[in-house]
Formats: structure tokens, C-alpha cells, sequence
């Protein structure tokens, strides 16, 4: 669907109306992400990280199936695999630093897209499809990122596989079979690096997959804006191409001058060295942290250290580790104000911003070793995380009284255009 | 195209044949879908050759009271470890009340060899291989084992005291094969 003004496409040369007329492709993506797609006027920068996830995206599944050709997913050769592609492969080097700081920079620009959804209040309805769909593709990340980072099999592989397979011992009886189920042996070995490369190789065409049909959903309704009004008629917008395609281009330059920095300059910056050891069952090493995009969540399951209720510790960490993301499927009904961007919220807005603020001190939580005062501020972080969500937010969206908002996205570009204009005159 | 008539032949309390024919071929393909997932779903078991996990045989006689060692069983650290007389005394004088995962060091040791506590390396958290028992590890609060990476503390009889883990550390099967070597498996 579109709006009824949207651009028709019509082409013009020959060739190009005998394909529209067998294989209407061009015109698919003329309507997706061309002149057809008409979008708000006002969006700002960012808007720019949805198809920055999709560059990081292409680049992760470019850079990983070339990797694909060097490596080798056996437990006694894996290690030396890597090194090989580091040493001896031409411009391998670049190849795996470009796939390890392109995980980075994906989780990066895609937590950047959840803020703007949760900031700007995309995930409600009717883009509530729209929300759950990224989720999906969120959880197929954090696989792919996981069973990615046992690939090169060193310590924190080993015994990241070990910890993280170890969540699901916690589920009560059947517990321990499903982990010896996911690991094919009593611990990580050839037979998990195996199933975890094949995975490892699926999955981003899974997410692919997700990916289309998050756009697809979002093209339904039409992009949100930063005023979090819909649009009404054509003046609230401009075709996605010419002006949209620019302005992702020029945010798509910064961040490749950021990716290649960091790929050239710090390239094992985000990692951890004792990734460099080889795998080793029988040591593990003295501070097991894993990648900086999982440290939040880490946190979490650090968190409970003590029995509650009939529950054990360790089965409460991991079920407030998975359901502190199950939550945000049920966020657009969790927030039931009918009012979307916080420049309209004044009471949410301040509970947002302290909860990004407890995002960031759970990532610090995550980093430290189990002792006070870690511990306890990982607790009160975990807390107000599941209060903001399930206390605050549905709250909040009932007493709060939203700002005067402007009749059309419209109305709100030309007035703060008068503003600017006459500030500018004064 | 069958006729009306032709189609409603044989109901009897509304049933047709079609509605046969369709359920059991339905049911037929759902029988053999899941014939299919069986082994696919079964091929991520341990494989024969993980299964097949050797006995170990360790000699202890070089260990001495109050020292231990790593050695490992099934491609899993194994503790052994010889108390001395204060450490037992520790693990006795604990009320069985206070423990998580209540055990007396007599159910985690042999009779008659209440100094050998041999427990698995793996913390019953998440998997870890606590720390104590090379020379100068961090044997944590209560001087038994400690794992680093979330902070379970073990005691003297490798029970757990502190921390997330729910479970004392495990005690794997194990036999004196002689009054020096130990048959694990």
C-alpha cells in the first residue's frame, strides 16, 4: 500500500517495460525504496540507522561468506584457521577485522534504531507489526553474534559457549538433556563448533528474511516522524528518492569513516584478548565478560544471587536475562497514551531517559567481576529496567498530560521554521 | 465435476467419504513429517563416539594433605583433593540447615577416606571451573573453591555456600581401585 499520491512507476525505455511486464521487480523497488515511497518531510538524522543496519547487514554476510572460504569449523584446526586468515590469507587480515568490527558497529547503529523506536514512539500502533518484527530479527542477531564468536575457538569462545549453553541447564528436569542436546557432547566441542558454524551461516539469511518483511510491515502504515503525527496529505511528504536516498547517503559516509577507523586503527578494541589463547576445557579464564553489545543483558543475569520464592538463583537469572527482551514484545501494549514522540511526553521523557541511563549502568555492571558494589547496582539497575516497563510506563501513559501538539507534521516544519526564521531576523 | 448427489453419497450423521479420505491422508503425511524430524532432531545427541566416555585412573599418592589437583574425565575438570583434618572439621560443623543443597561431607566422600573430596570442575552456575584448586588460587569465603565468573563460593566439602549456583559441586562416580589410584567412570 501507499498513499493515493504516491509516484507511479513508468518506465521508459523499452527493455525496462518488456521486465515490468514478465517481472515487475523495478517497480517493487521503486515503490519500496524509491520515488514511490512517499515520507514524512520532516525526519530527522535519526532515521538514517534503519538502512545503516541493512548496509551492516550486507557487509557481515559479504565479509562472512568470503571468511567462509578460509576457515575451518573443526575443533583442532579452527584456532589456527583464524590465524591463517590473519597471516597468510591475501588481505584476510582486513577481511576478519572488517566481519568483527561490522558486528560491532550492527549492533551499534540497530540499538541506535531501537532508541529513535522507543524515543519517538514507533513501536505503537500502527506499527505495532513493525516493532515485533524487529524483535525477531534482534533475538536472530544476538544468535548469530554469539555463535559467531565461538567460531574462531579461543577462551572466550570455549567458555562464552560453555556459559551461555549453560542457561539452559537451569530449566528445571529436562534442563540438563536439552544442554547436552544443544552441545552434542557434556561439553562445548567439535560437534558444537560445527552445528554452530552451519547456524552461524543460516541465520543472517534468516534475518534477511525477517528484514523484508519488517520493511514490508512498515510500509503499510508509512514511516513514523519525529513529531509522531500521521500523515494526512501530500504537502507532510517528500518521495523517498531523491531526498531520502541523499540523506542516507551522506549518514551511510559517516559511518563507514567510522566502521574504517575502527577496523583500521583499534581494530581489536571491542574484543577481548584472551580470545587470542586457544580454547582450553580445563582453565577458564580469571574474568569471563562477553562482547560489549551483550553486557546489559549479562548484567541482568549476574543479578540475582540468591534463592526467591520456590525458584533458584540461576534459573531466576536467566529467565529475567530472556525476559527482560520478551518484554519489549509486549511494549506497544504497555504503553497505551495515544501520543507517540516524547517532544510531546514531558513525564515519559524523563523516565526514558532514565532508563537509558540504566542501560548504560548495566553495560558497566556487566563489565565488572561478581562483588559489591557491582552486585547490588546491577540488582537496582535490574529492577527499575523491569519497573520502567512493567510499572512505570503503564502508568505514566495514563496520568501524563501531553503538550499542545500541532494539527499536521506540516504545521509543526513551518512552525519551527518561523521560529528559526524570525530568531534569525531578531 | 461430481454432482451434488454424487458427493453427499454415503453421509451417514453428516460424515462424508471425502472427509474421511481427507483426515486420514492428513494424518498420514503428519505421521511421516514427524518420522522425518525424529532423526533430525536426534542427530544433535552426543554421537557414539562422545558417548563411549573412558574410565580414568588417577594416582593420588603424590598429593599431599591440603593440596589438590585438576586432572580431567569425559573432557571435564575433575578436583581431587586431599583436606586436612581442620578442613573436615569446617565441613562437619556447618548445620545442615544453612546449606542450599544440603549433604554432609560423609555422603560426598568414602567411607574411611573422608580426606579424598573428588568433585567435578564444573560450577554448577553456568559451567565455570571454579578456582582453588591450583597453589595460591582464590579458595573464596568459606576456603573451598570459587568460581570467578559470577561469584559462587564453595566450602571445604566443594558445597555451595555463596553465589548464584544452585547445586553443590558434583561428585562424580568413582572408585579406590587401590589405597594410590582412583578409578573415575
Amino acid at each position: 500500500m501507499s498513499f493515493p499520491w504516491a509516484k507511479n512507476y513508468e518506465p521508459q525505455q523499452p527493455l525496462m517495460k518488456w521486465l515490468d511486464e514478465k517481472l515487475p521487480l523495478p517497480r517493487l523497488v521503486y515503490n519500496a525504496i524509491g520515488a514511490g515511497y512517499p515520507v514524512p518531510r520532516n525526519l530527522n538524522y535519526f532515521w538514517n540507522f534503519g538502512v545503516l543496519a541493512g548496509a551492516a547487514l550486507a557487509i557481515q554476510i559479504i565479509t562472512g561468506i568470503v571468511l567462509a572460504m578460509h576457515y575451518a569449523a573443526n575443533a583442532t584446526v579452527a584456532f589456527n584457521s583464524v590465524e591463517h586468515i590473519m597471516r597468510d590469507v591475501n588481505a584476510g587480515w582486513f577481511i576478519r577485522y572488517a566481519h568483527m568490527n561490522g558486528a560491532s558497529m550492527f549492533f551499534i547503529v540497530v540499538y541506535l534504531h531501537i532508541f529513535r523506536g522507543l524515543y519517538y514512539g514507533s513501536y505503537k500502533a500502527p506499527r505495532e507489526m513493525v516493532w515485533l518484527l524487529g524483535v525477531v530479527i534482534f533475538l536472530l542477531m544476538m544468535a548469530t553474534a554469539f555463535m559467531g564468536y565461538v567460531l574462531p575457538w579461543g577462551q572466550m569462545s570455549f567458555w562464552g559457549a560453555q556459559v551461555i549453553t549453560g542457561f539452559f541447564s537451569a530449566i528445571p528436569i529436562v534442563g540438563e538433556p536439552v544442554r547436552e542436546w544443544l552441545l552434542g557432547g557434556f561439553v562445548p566441542d567439535n560437534a558444537t563448533l560445527n552445528r554452530f558454524f552451519s547456524l552461524h551461516y543460516l541465520l543472517p539469511f534468516v534475518i534477511l528474511g525477517v528484514v523484508i518483511l519488517h520493511i514490508w510491515a512498515l510500509h503499510i502504515p508509512g514511516s513514523n516522524n519525529p513529531t509522531g503525527i500521521e500523515v494526512k496529505d501530500e504537502q507532510d511528504t517528500v518521495p523517498f528518492h531523491p531526498y531520502y536516498t541523499a540523506k542516507d547517503g551522506f549518514g551511510l559516509g559517516i559511518f563507514l569513516l567510522i566502521f574504517v577507523a575502527l577496523t583500521f586503527f583499534s581494530p581489536n578494541a571491542l574484543g577481548h584478548a584472551d580470545n587470542y589463547i586457544p580454547a582450553n576445557s580445563l582453565s577458564t579464564p580469571a574474568h569471563i565478560v562477553p562482547e560489549w553489545y551483550f553486557l546489559p543483558f549479562y548484567a541482568i543475569l549476574k543479578a540475582f544471587t540468591f534463592n526467591f520464592l520456590w525458584i533458584d538463583a540461576k534459573l531466576w537469572g536467566v529467565i529475567a536475562m530472556f525476559g527482560s527482551i520478551a518484554l519489549l514484545f509486549f511494549l506497544p501494549w504497555l504503553d497505551s497514551s495515544p501520543v507517540k514522540s516524547s517532544t510531546y511526553r514531558p513525564l515519559y521523557r524523563i523516565f526514558f531517559w532514565i532508563l537509558v541511563v540504566d542501560v548504560f549502568l548495566l553495560g558497566w555492571c556487566g563489565m565488572q567481576p561478581a562483588e559489591q558494589p557491582w552486585v547490588i547496582l546491577s540488582q537496582l539497575g535490574a529492577i527499575y529496567y523491569f519497573a520502567h516497563f512493567l510499572v512505570i510506563l503503564p502508568i505514566v501513559s495514563r496520568i501524563e498530560r501531553p503538550l499542545p501538539m500541532p494539527n499536521s507534521i506540516t504545521e509543526a516544519v513551518l512552525a519551527k521554521h518561523a521560529d528559526t526564521s524570525s530568531a534569525a531576523t531578531a | 465435476m461430481a454432482s451434488e448427489s454424487e458427493l453427499n453419497a454415503g453421509i451417514e450423521d453428516g460424515v462424508r467419504r471425502r472427509d474421511f479420505i481427507n483426515i486420514a491422508a492428513v494424518s498420514f503425511a503428519g505421521v511421516g513429517a514427524v518420522a522425518v524430524v525424529l532423526p533430525l532432531v536426534n542427530q544433535m545427541n552426543p554421537s557414539a563416539d562422545v558417548l563411549a566416555l573412558s574410565s580414568t585412573e588417577i594416582d593420588i599418592s603424590a598429593i599431599q594433605p591440603g593440596q589438590a589437583i585438576k586432572t580431567s574425565w569425559r573432557k571435564q575438570p575433575v578436583f581431587v583433593r586431599n583436606l586436612v583434618a581442620k578442613e573436615i572439621a569446617e565441613a562437619k560443623a556447618v548445620p545442615l540447615g544453612d546449606l542450599r543443597d544440603p549433604q554432609t561431607i560423609d555422603e560426598r566422600t568414602k567411607p574411611g577416606k573422608e580426606n579424598w573430596l573428588i568433585t567435578l570442575g564444573v560450577c554448577t552456575h553456568l559451567g565455570c571451573v571454579p578456582l582453588g584448586a591450583a597453589e595460591g588460587e582464590n579458595r573464596g569465603d568459606f576456603g573451598g573453591y570459587f568460581c570467578p565468573c559470577h561469584g559462587s563460593h564453595y566450602d571445604t566439602a566443594a558445597r555451595i555456600r555463596k553465589g548464584p549456583a544452585p547445586k553443590n559441586l558434583v561428585v562424580p562416580p568413582y572408585e579406590f581401585t587401590s589405597d594410590t589410584v582412583v578409578t573415575i567412570g
